[in-house]
């Protein structure tokens, strides 16, 4: 059964001078007990999308359900059954992490005991208890992320949308709240996860639907969507102009595909289906000519080639969602 | 993690849910006050200053047409002035919310809807019958004296309800800016020229017929001219019109006007902003 679906969702934002087609006709399904990953770069529609399901935005055309609510009709059945966070971190400032879980709980019309249970429960699940009573003011960019979260969760909610949870976090707080969204998985949550990192969406979906330009142009899982943009590729930058050709000869023979060359850096750059295999093979053939290389490594493919392949422009930022934001105020 | 816990009823509304979030709403906010004392200690440093300046600066410029002692002209007027000025924080803290995005965790919660602005409004009251008893005491300090204690009382409660009803005007404008900074300006802008045009600071005799009827009628005058006259403080009256002859009812006229225009239109804004 679908957890969430959407149909052909447009929203349109007005200023005096033009319009901005944020969502532009967005399909979407999410079975229950999985995790679909949104990806796409600011401003594609990613926040504007979770900002409809979550009841905060009101589509211009198209419906969505949750649950098999929908969400303009039965907005307010859907609040008792989702966690929402986004990508800033919606906490009290002046409160303490403890008072802010109690305040959320008893606002998920919890009793104050429950509310007050349940908070001690989350600040020991995300490690927050030895600063349980300390004012959020004086708390780290991680531990707010994992406090807005821990609200998020206070009511259990057995659907829960996370807007970019790990923008923003350095790469040690980045992989302690991949581990923590793991678990939740395991434990049965529906998740709807927005992300510009193809890796967060590899580590953590079942399903990932790019977005762009408040459109899906393309979902798979992430092996479906690697394949599509081609698979790894090996980089080679060679250390003199002169040997440029002779590498290029080297890596046709060794490799199929399509072999490029940035002539300005020296670059060369081919589809490798071998993986390391090709890469040794390179690198040994390169040697035995005597090529004097700067670098070389195998890459894998980014989320700016996933839009490379799809869109032919890279994943670069439009300012859309930024545009939303200010809206809410 | 594996205890159940009762769903939530369906949040439709109903006024004890009301109540129950906006009591909540209302100690969230007040528990800003002391983690923040700052803003209270500068806003009572603010009217203090209002107070000794005109007190001593003008004070002995300003004759008050009949007799009477400025101090205790002006002090009724200091706690109106505050009390005005009471939409501003109401409308900052509303911005504030905003742009941080705990309106938007707020309105995802099955809480009751109206609740986030209840509770706003009434935690402002509160705040300002703390900020009103340090200026009555800075008052009395400086000469000021009330007639009879079943006077002040009644004034107090008077400047709490007109404290009410701005608070509407404060949230409606919180929502309607962009930024804290575009608040503060805008508050500034609308408030300023309410206070001081009317009688806080000077007797209404001295300005234009023309003016002097706009400044009458001007709630700020109607709420200072009601306090004085309850509380036996010089309140020279410039005509016979009924915002002269009567503040005291056309005070509580304001007041139900203000809250009948400003409550429907917050909480229409509220439902549909960002939408």
């Amino acid at each position: 059964m679908s957890a969430i679906t959407a149909e052909g969702l447009v929203k349109i934002y007005r200023t005096r001078k033009n319009e901005v087609r944020a969502l532009d006709g967005i399909d979407l399904s999410v079975d229950e007990g999985t995790v679909l990953g949104l990806l796409g770069p600011n401003g594609a529609g990613k926040t504007t999308t979770v900002r409809i399901l979550a009841t905060l935005l009101r589509p211009d055309a198209g419906r969505a359900t949750v649950a098999g609510l929908d969400v303009v009709a039965q907005a307010q059945q859907i609040r008792t059954l989702i966690g929402l966070s986004g990508q800033y971190a919606a906490v009290d400032e002046n409160l303490t992490g403890r008072e802010n879980l109690w305040l959320f709980g008893q606002l998920y019309q919890l009793s104050s005991a429950e509310a007050r249970q349940r908070a001690d429960e989350l600040l020991d699940q995300f490690e927050l208890t030895d600063a349980a009573d300390r004012v959020v003011k004086t708390y780290s960019g991680g531990m707010r992320r994992r406090l807005d979260l821990g609200s998020a969760l206070i009511g259990r909610p057995r659907l829960l949308f996370l807007d970019e949870p790990t923008t923003g976090l350095d790469p040690r707080s980045r992989l302690g709240m991949w581990d923590v969204i793991r678990d939740l998985v395991r434990a049965g949550t529906t998740l709807l996860l927005t992300t510009q990192y193809l890796e967060e969406a590899d580590e953590l979906a079942d399903t990932i639907a790019v977005v762009d330009h408040g459109k899906i142009i393309a979902r798979g899982t992430a092996d479906e969507l690697k394949s599509q943009v081609g698979g790894e590729r090996i980089e080679v930058v060679v250390h003199r102009r002169d040997d440029v050709g002779r590498a290029m000869e080297v890596l046709t023979r060794d490799c199929e595909g399509d072999v490029t060359l940035d002539e300005h850096t020296r670059r060369i750059t081919v589809p490798a289906r071998g993986g390391a295999q090709t890469l040794v093979q390179v690198v040994r053939h390169l040697d035995e000519l005597s090529v004097p290389i700067d670098d070389i490594g195998l890459r894998r493919p980014t989320l700016d080639d996933v839009f490379l392949s799809l869109t032919g422009h890279a994943a670069e930022e439009s300012g859309t969602e930024s545009g939303d934001r200010g809206k809410a105020a | 993690m594996t205890a159940t816990i009762a769903r939530p009823a369906l949040a439709a509304g109903g006024i004890r849910q009301t109540a129950r979030d906006s009591l909540l709403i209302g100690w969230r906010n007040l528990k800003r006050i002391p983690r923040i004392p700052e803003l209270a200690i500068f806003a009572i440093l603010q009217s203090i200053m209002f107070v000794l300046l005109f007190a001593y600066v003008f004070g002995g410029a300003i004759p008050i047409p009949g007799g009477g002692d400025y101090k205790a002209f002006l002090m009724p007027g200091i706690f109106a002035q505050n009390i005005v000025f009471a939409a501003g924080i109401a409308a900052i803290g509303m911005t504030d919310d905003l742009q941080k995005g705990i309106i938007d965790r707020f309105r995802s919660l099955p809480m009751a809807r109206p609740a986030v602005l209840i509770g706003r409004t009434f935690s402002e009251v509160i705040y300002n019958a703390g900020i009103l008893v340090v200026l009555m005491a800075s008052g009395v300090f400086v000469g000021w004296r009330v007639n009879e204690l079943g006077a002040l009382v009644a004034g107090f409660g008077l400047l709490l309800l007109f404290a009410y009803a701005m608070a509407w005007v404060g949230v409606f404008l919180g929502m309607h800016v962009p930024t804290v900074e575009v608040a503060n300006q805008a508050i500034f802008t609308v408030l300023f020229p309410i206070t001081f045009l009317s009688n806080v600071f000077v007797p209404l005799q001295t300005l234009p017929s023309w003016l002097q009827l706009v400044a009458e009628w001007n709630p700020t005058s109607t709420l200072t001219a009601a306090l004085r006259e309850m509380w036996g403080n010089p309140n020279p009256e410039a005509s016979t019109s009924l915002a002269a002859q009567e503040p005291l009812l056309v005070t509580l006229g304001w007041v139900v006007v203000i809250i009948a225009i400003f409550g429907p239109l917050s909480v229409r804004r509220y439902r549909s902003i960002s939408r």
